[in-house]
């Protein structure tokens, strides 16, 4: 008798209530949407990930290649009940962020990839996806870890989050800490923006397309070429020129 | 006293810079010598506040002169707070002017991204008085709070006018392709809208987010000649004209009147006065806007505004680029970054830049006469420049 191996390997999802969409205005007066993605929308998210794997500063290239694993796997049904959040300025893709209910009580974030930076739009993203576990999933914790110094103050720190470092987290088994909902009430006020509706003029926008990020992280630059010079982005040519001086300057 | 012009400038983007700091100083130093023309100089100046304590680096300028091949030039490191840079400048102006020297490189150079933000600020912290003001916690954050609410108290300035100067120099800075912040902000986002308080939360009330410069690493240089020099390199002629420095009491507390800045009316007076020159005549300026309600009060303490009026001024869209006395630019050390050492060397670097017409998108036209004000401490030791183009 043939066996239909999908059957087995295909998780089956858990019902998971829908996260409505919300919009702010960041620093810059953008308006900011933070919406679920669907599932046949994970290919374009992947192509605007896939750039930084390959960004080896704040942790980038571990981040991404984690959430592009993620993402694929979910999209091809071999991820146990994963929600996908995308914030979007204009239609271009300004964040990731994931997570996945573990229990009807437990939820576990994944990950936040901001795709902009300095607009607080990646803490943006990491408040939506808490008020998608506490008050949509009603869950009572979610497990959290931090790769990167910057998660580590933001979520950490900011939202105080309390030990569990009893609980292997299921990114990398490293120790958990938990955001409680007592933790996260008393964070409402400053940490976690949002109105709804959203104007239908921005969110038909943002669920039109999701679209490239305009100033996406890019990989560091080589020592010498750390700064954005106009005139000479390596330094290369300006050593090269010193020493075509100094060799024109001995042989006068 | 001969005359001192400058002949080279240079300078890294100010951001976090993930090289050794004496490899950031060299980078500025040569694109200033490379600006100017010279492959030697007689002497360097070193302007930094933090390598001993940052960078567990002392010595820095021995380590400049031989990273850059310019042994064996005098060279000194000038520590004085966040105003090294233009105590440096002024240093390199008395070699030049006593005729010991012809040709001077001043670089200002700090790395303090190599630390977390709580390191940095406590490093900062430590020009405070130890005694009377850093034991018990004072940060500049806090000191510029405390003195932001007296002068909202007795002067009428509110935070919209803060958010205001933070939303011209930070959005100033998108003109400047070596400036910290490239990230426009406006009023709506950090004041206005339901979402400012998360955006723009209060550091240090009534100062928010917005209101202070970022943390940067950077270098800025400046090649300072004799007259005969300049003639010879050919480059345009930046004369600097005047120099002014002054102190006030080191505890802020212990000053009279807390909210007169007593050191940046007296250095400014000074530089306007060898100069031959008064506050009208600045055609552009650099303000030390380590804090947003810096740059208003220094616009009135340097004259360019009566006391208690910057606030209006800059309502008026007087200090914009385009208004009667544009200020800050090329983003100021709100938009372009404060690397502490290097800020008053950079503040040269854009005053520069403008006499010579080179200021791109943010040239404010016509301009011949510019002025820098480099605040150290919390006013208790400043460098105030004035530049002049020659025809």
């Amino acid at each position: 008798m043939p066996v239909d191996l999908e059957k087995i390997l295909r998780p089956v999802d858990s019902p998971m209530a829908p996260y409505e969409p919300k919009y702010m205005l960041l620093a810059s007066g953008e308006a900011a949407v933070v919406r679920a993605v669907d599932r046949d929308e994970i290919p374009d998210l992947l192509k605007h990930v896939e750039p930084l794997l390959h960004v080896e500063r704040d942790y980038y290239d571990v981040v991404a290649s984690r959430v592009y694993a993620e993402l694929l796997s979910h999209y091809q049904y071999r991820f146990q009940d994963q929600y996908v959040l995308a914030v979007q300025i204009d239609g271009e893709l300004a964040a990731i962020v994931n997570g996945r209910q573990v229990t009807p009580i437990l939820g576990l974030s994944l990950h936040t990839l901001a795709l902009r930076r300095g607009l607080r739009v990646g803490a943006h993203a990491f408040a939506a996806k808490m008020e998608y576990h506490f008050d949509a999933l009603g869950h009572d914790e979610v497990l959290i870890v931090a790769e990167s110094p910057i998660g580590f103050r933001r979520w950490m720190i900011e939202y105080k989050l309390e030990k569990r470092f009893e609980v292997p987290h299921e990114l990398g088994g490293v120790p958990s800490w938990a955001l409680t909902r007592d933790l996260f009430d008393r964070a409402r006020s400053s940490l976690v923006v949002g109105r709804r509706p959203v104007p239908p003029e921005i969110l038909d926008k943002a669920m039109e397309k999701i679209l490239p990020p305009s100033d996406p992280p890019t990989p560091a630059l080589d020592p010498l070429a750390a700064t954005r010079s106009k005139y000479d982005p390596t330094a290369t040519a300006l050593m090269i020129e010193r020493w075509a001086m100094e060799e024109g300057s001995l042989n006068a | 006293m001969r005359d001192v012009y400058v002949a080279g400038i240079g300078i890294t983007t100010f951001t976090r810079l993930e090289f050794a700091l004496s490899e950031i100083a060299s980078y500025a130093s040569m694109m200033a010598l490379k600006d100017a023309g010279i492959t030697e100089v007689d002497q360097v100046y070193v302007a930094n506040m933090g390598a001993a304590r940052v960078n567990h680096q002392t010595a820095l300028a021995s380590a400049v002169v031989d990273s850059l091949s310019l042994t064996p030039a005098g060279a000194a490191s000038i520590e004085n707070g966040p105003a090294s840079g233009g105590s440096a400048i002024k240093a390199g102006f008395q070699a030049v002017a006593s005729g010991m020297d012809d040709v001077v490189l001043v670089v200002g150079v700090e790395r303090m991204r190599e630390v977390n933000g709580l390191e940095a600020t406590d490093f900062v912290a430590t020009l405070t008085h130890p005694i009377a003001e850093y034991i018990y916690g004072v940060t500049l954050p806090a000191h510029a709070a405390m003195f932001t609410r007296l002068y909202m108290d007795k002067y009428g300035v509110t935070e919209r006018h803060l958010a205001m100067v933070g939303v011209k120099n930070q959005n100033a800075a998108l003109n400047n392709v070596w400036a910290h912040l490239q990230q426009e902000i406006s009023l709506e986002g950090i004041l206005d809208s339901p979402e400012a308080m998360t955006n723009n939360p209060y550091v240090a009330e009534p100062l928010r987010f917005f209101d202070a410069c970022p943390v940067s690493d950077g270098g800025a240089a400046i090649i300072l000649v004799s007259k005969e020099k300049a003639k010879e390199l050919g480059r345009p002629l930046i004369k600097i004209t005047g120099v002014g420095q002054a102190t006030d009491t080191h505890a802020v507390h212990e000053r009279e009147e807390p909210t007169d800045l007593l050191a940046v009316r007296k250095a400014a007076a000074d530089a306007f006065a060898m100069a031959g020159l008064t506050p009208q005549d600045v055609d552009v300026a650099e303000l030390h806007d380590a804090f947003t309600i810096l740059e208003i009060v220094e616009s009135e303490e340097v004259g360019f505004f009566p006391k208690g009026e910057g606030h209006i001024a800059l309502e008026k869209g007087e200090t914009a680029l385009g208004g009667k006395i544009p200020i800050n630019v090329g983003g100021g050390l709100k938009g372009r970054g404060h690397p502490v050492g290097a800020t008053g060397v950079a503040q040269a670097w854009e005053i520069v830049t403008q006499l010579r017409g080179d200021g791109g998108k943010r040239q404010v036209d016509g301009a011949r006469v510019g002025f820098t004000c480099n605040f150290g401490g919390f006013g208790n030791n400043v460098v105030c420049l004035t530049f002049e183009k020659e025809a």
